[in-house]
């Protein structure tokens, strides 16, 4: 562990250094929104905004080499297949009366494909993985300065509406007849998620986002009951997650993405049956001692 | 406080989707000095009546005023509350959330002031829950759900009281209270209520308004029998609102005896 942070100086190694800034400082907006993931049941939406993000990858590669755009780094083509692809699940949701989990799986498939097709169209090597999967060698300063910029648009009206969002998650008919345009600022949330979903897209990859933005949300979720305290809990248990795995991932040497997924995965399995084992255990004392 | 009208419905037909209208011609004065009590069968037309006043939805045809404006400009003035089933009970957040949610229009950038909180704890007072403030709402009881949302719509400080099923699930104990706390209210503001139950419109209530599809008007006291299976298609059990609760116990009581074959005479 003691190597690990003393790599994060070494200038050779300076993608670890940035992973793991990514990692603490996307950790931010990961708890505020995957706590609203969790409690408002979005995790579907974000599952197919994240796959999305290979269409705008793709279409990004794809342009940048057949139109010569030097400038067109694959993260814009990220933020803006995310955006769109939440706008149009949003949209649906709200006034088309189809089956929303259809529309869901539907965008999240063709997301993929579409995706696919232009990195097949894309004369020599492109390391799709890196993209699925992350890859931190990969990561540079660029993308941690984007990070931040991503963290500061999500995070900062966020805090201000705080109690605005709170109420359209949780009663959006009454929101409504106070005044908030409840579909508007579920509209923004939808994008809010969208753009968290881009933030660490080179650690974690888009397929595997979806645990890292529901896991510490969901163990927060059994120490706390108010919405404030389990978004500062699950910010904390990402970071705890994000470093803990490259950290693993540096030391045994094995890819820092599936290792940061699996120690989510069993923190939040552990917490799940200790919950589960104690409360019956507390129902089984009740009933002895009625006995 | 002097007779006003407060909801002028006129003529309004609604419909989904253009289907089977869901409310037919109705035409429906409804005044600040009475207590009403909207009732039907389920999928009668209530709970559609109900977001029709509220600006949730827009009539047919006809139309419909609230304190003379449309509901959408009148909404600020309504303190809703709606059945808590339709809510996630699992959502994190604590009474004193719930409630503040009721002063959300007044701060700007959505932030509470100090006096909105001093406003929430007196209604949670008012209701008898102020001991909750701190605990999370989905440890409560259904009772106590029940009378937070209600404490959360008096947050409002509404001209009109709006409450959907406000008897549902409520702990036997606290409904006689209800309808006290009900008298009460209504020195300040006009109360509009909505149940499936006819047989829990006490005398408390001036005005029934019955609905299925069609909406009939009664002043409680003309209730009998008839004009409640007439709207409901089928025979129901009917209490008598015109006389006092105790009269109806002792009712009860006699035909209890009567039926067991003593008497304490």
């Amino acid at each position: 562990m003691i190597d690990f942070f003393t790599s994060l100086n070494s200038p050779a190694l300076s993608f670890l250094k940035y992973a793991f800034l990514i990692g603490i400082f996307g950790s931010i907006s990961f708890g505020i929104i995957g706590t609203y993931i969790v409690t408002r049941r979005i995790a579907s939406i974000a599952g197919a905004v994240s796959h999305c993000i290979l269409a705008g990858i793709g279409a990004a590669i794809f342009c940048r080499q057949q139109f010569n755009l030097t400038w067109l780094h694959p993260i814009y083509g990220s933020i803006a297949a995310a955006l769109l692809s939440a706008i149009i699940i949003g949209l649906v949701s709200m006034y088309a009366k189809q089956r929303e989990d259809t529309v869901i799986g539907a965008i999240w498939a063709i997301g993929m494909a579409v995706g696919l097709l232009f990195l097949a169209g894309t004369t020599g090597y492109v390391d799709v993985d890196a993209y699925l999967f992350g890859n931190i060698l990969l990561v540079s300063k660029n993308d941690f300065m984007m990070t931040l910029v991503l963290d500061i648009i999500i995070v900062v009206p966020l805090l201000f509406f705080f109690n605005n969002f709170m109420a359209v998650c949780f009663d959006d008919q009454f929101a409504e007849l106070r005044g908030i345009r409840t579909k508007l600022t579920y509209m923004i949330l939808l994008c809010m998620v969208a753009l968290t979903v881009v933030l660490m897209v080179s650690v974690i990859g888009i397929i595997l986002v979806l645990a890292l933005l529901t896991l510490p949300a969901a163990v927060a979720g059994h120490f706390t009951r108010r919405l404030w305290p389990m978004m500062l809990l699950s910010a904390l248990l990402c970071a705890f997650f994000t470093t803990g795995g490259l950290a693993l991932s540096y030391h045994v040497n094995l890819p820092s993405a599936p290792l940061i997924t699996v120690l989510a995965g069993i923190t939040y399995l552990s917490v799940l049956a200790i919950f589960n084992l104690s409360q019956i255990i507390k129902r089984k004392k009740r009933e002895s001692g009625k006995k | 406080m002097d007779c006003r009208e407060v909801v002028k419905i006129e003529n309004l037909n609604f419909s989904w989707d253009n289907n089977r209208l869901a409310l037919e011609n109705v035409s429906l004065g409804i005044h600040n000095c009475e207590v009403v009590c909207i009732v039907g069968p389920n999928g009668g037309g209530k709970t559609t009546l109900l977001n029709l006043m509220l600006g949730l939805i827009k009539p047919s045809s006809g139309s419909i005023k609230v304190f003379g404006e449309t509901p959408e400009k009148s909404r600020y003035r309504i303190g809703y509350m709606p059945q808590y089933l339709k809510l996630d009970l699992q959502f994190p957040l604590n009474v004193m959330d719930v409630v503040l949610m009721g002063r959300l229009h007044c701060g700007f950038w959505g932030r509470y002031s100090r006096n909105d909180r001093k406003i929430a704890e007196r209604v949670l007072d008012e209701m008898s829950v102020a001991d909750l403030a701190r605990r999370p709402f989905a440890e409560l009881s259904g009772g106590q759900r029940q009378r937070v949302l209600i404490a959360r719509a008096l947050a409002c400080e509404p001209e009109l009281l709006l409450l959907d099923e406000p008897t549902a699930n409520i702990d036997p104990g606290f409904q006689e209270h209800f309808y006290d706390k009900l008298r009460e209210l209504h020195k300040r503001m006009s109360i509009v209520m909505v149940s499936h139950d006819v047989g829990f419109v006490s005398s408390e209530i001036d005005t029934i308004v019955c609905v299925n599809r069609q909406v009939v008007v009664h002043k409680s006291t003309e209730i009998t029998a008839d004009t409640i299976s007439g709207i409901y298609g089928y025979n129901v059990k009917i209490i008598d609102h015109t006389q006092d609760l105790s009269a109806i116990h002792k009712n009860r009581h006699q035909q209890f005896h009567h039926h067991e074959g003593c008497s304490h005479d």
